[in-house]
């Protein structure tokens, strides 16, 4: 009784989702395994045989990869030593990173246009240095993609880490330094393996999020195509339906597959977490 | 705390980085003259007059707050009681139930925008209004319970007990025990979920007609034809408004929520 009235409070949601977004994107992923008469993989075919989508695609993944390991190498630091901090000033740091997630995402790829654009501060202030002697072109290219999801997504690292840091008990961590263990072997043996989870929960969100980003590519990438933006072109420039629904199926395939793929490495890593 | 000043400065230019480009935006929103300049060479106010000068923009900003406001409503009629069941109850099928629930954030949001605008507004025929509203719900969605759950996962459900025990109905606990208990926790729910639907651009790209669009999409075409300090400013007053909400949800249920996940 007590559980078939707990469904009834979830059927509304569950019925919301399923009629619009379950459905249409369940259609979505049916339509690229038909040509109109039978079941055919022919339209993935002419794909993978697409020089000019599999540069977009492979373009697309290393952007993501090198966003997610900068967001790491920044991120883990930062998020180690304002998880140490106490009180206000922790709460502030935390304030500071919040803010900018926050903020859109127009504002934010659009800040670093006037930075690193042909004629922005960047380029003014090497120029004005002497270090550089003509302009550097960073604006639309994929370094310009990877700055800015860098920018977009740091935050978001930062807030998973301090999050699984927070948890750490100092006891555990002097308990292995009066034992005997250098700082760097506590750090080594015991903070890093605690951290995992919160690593391998950040590096998913921005990885998927640099994967499947839509407005920072569509400004600081030029003529550069991300997937995201090769599909929007294919659905609203070009109307071509079909190839859209193909990248679709492809980017919801890859994004799952690399949320199952970090899980089980989490798994593997930290059983118990 | 010697050893670490290292790592504090190194802490100081990630913040920088962070940080750094919104400060600069701000500044260049105040340059008089016709190009983004930093430092700004003449200070005005000009182009915040802009701002109001663009009938897109108004217009625009008039349909993102609607569109947010009312999706967020919808979305907590469907949101609460399904955070209320997930957080209150074990039962099967559970954890499948609560990722269908999370999934609008797991989907990439340039699928769901175009498989929205193919089945829902193509083949259905809905009004690119309603569409919006649907689809900005659906974003929506996974936010609202997942802060409502947070802060009923603080609630102490023998309270609740307590008061069916003294004779008060199921119905009638939730709206005089269980209800004013959360209003914080659905308060700032609704402000996080109404920082996701205005700031949103992947699923509203999609759905954009004649003399409809959102703010962010006209951000976006404006940027496109314009480099004037126009989108600086209103990039100022986005952020204001930003820190203003960040600001609630702060008083409201702290930034426990955004470390926790």
């Amino acid at each position: 009784m007590k559980t078939r009235y707990m469904y009834l409070l979830m059927l509304p949601g569950i019925l919301f989702l399923t009629v619009f977004m379950i459905i249409p994107i369940v259609l979505t992923i049916g339509t690229t395994f038909t040509d109109g008469s039978g079941i055919t993989l022919d339209g993935y075919l002419t794909f993978l045989k697409d020089r000019y989508f599999l540069d977009i695609l492979f373009t697309t993944l290393r952007v993501s990869l090198l966003t997610t390991l900068i967001c790491i190498i920044l991120g883990f630091p930062a998020a180690y030593y304002i998880s140490k901090l106490g009180g206000r000033m922790k709460a502030v740091l935390l304030l500071l990173t919040i803010f900018p997630l926050l903020t859109s995402s127009v504002v934010r790829s659009f800040s670093w246009m006037i930075i690193i654009g042909r004629n922005g501060l960047l380029n003014k202030m090497l120029l004005g240095m002497g270090i550089i002697h003509e302009p550097l072109d960073i604006l639309y290219t994929p370094t310009a993609i990877i700055i800015g999801l860098v920018h977009l997504f740091l935050p978001l690292i930062i807030v998973s880490l301090v999050g699984v840091m927070e948890n750490i008990q100092h006891d555990l961590l002097e308990a292995a330094e009066s034992l005997g263990a250098s700082k760097a072997t506590v750090f080594l043996k015991v903070v890093l393996p605690l951290c995992v989870p919160g690593l391998v929960i950040g590096s998913i969100l921005v990885f998927v999020g640099s994967f499947t980003a839509y407005t920072t590519p569509a400004l600081l990438g030029g003529k550069q195509r991300v997937i995201s933006t090769f599909l929007y072109q294919n659905a609203i420039t070009l109307n071509d339906w079909q190839v859209a629904s193909i990248v679709a199926t492809i980017m919801i395939v890859i994004t799952f597959a690399v949320i199952a793929c970090m899980n089980a490495l989490a798994r593997k890593l930290n059983p118990k977490g | 705390m010697q050893k670490n000043r290292g790592l504090a400065f190194f802490t100081f230019l990630v913040f920088l980085f962070l940080l750094g480009p919104l400060l600069i935006i701000s500044v260049t929103s105040f340059e008089g003259g016709s190009v983004l300049k930093f430092p700004p060479e003449h200070l005005s106010f000009k182009w915040y007059l802009n701002i109001f000068d663009v009938q897109m923009f108004i217009s625009t900003f008039k349909t993102s707050i609607i569109v947010s406001l009312m999706g967020n409503l919808f979305a907590l009629v469907l949101g609460i009681p399904a955070a209320y069941a997930l957080s209150r109850f074990d039962f099967k099928g559970k954890k499948l139930l609560d990722a269908v629930f999370i999934s609008p954030i797991l989907i990439p949001g340039i699928v769901l925008g175009f498989s929205f605008l193919r089945y829902i507004v193509g083949a259905y025929q809905l009004p690119i209004y309603t569409a919006l509203f649907i689809g900005h719900t659906i974003i929506m969605l996974p936010f609202i319970i997942r802060v409502i759950s947070s802060s009923l996962s603080n609630f102490d459900f023998s309270i609740e007990e307590a008061a069916e025990s003294l004779g008060a109905s199921k119905v009638k606990t939730f709206f005089i025990v269980v209800l004013p208990n959360i209003k914080s926790g659905i308060l700032a729910a609704v402000m996080i979920a109404f920082l996701e639907s205005f700031n949103n651009v992947d699923i509203s790209v999609f759905m954009t007609g004649p003399g409809i669009s959102t703010f962010p999409i006209q951000m976006l075409t404006y940027v496109e034809n314009y480099f004037d300090p126009t989108i600086a400013a209103i990039s100022v007053l986005l952020m204001v408004i930003t820190a203003f909400f960040m600001f609630m949800v702060e008083r409201l249920m702290g930034l426990s929520y955004f470390t926790k996940r």
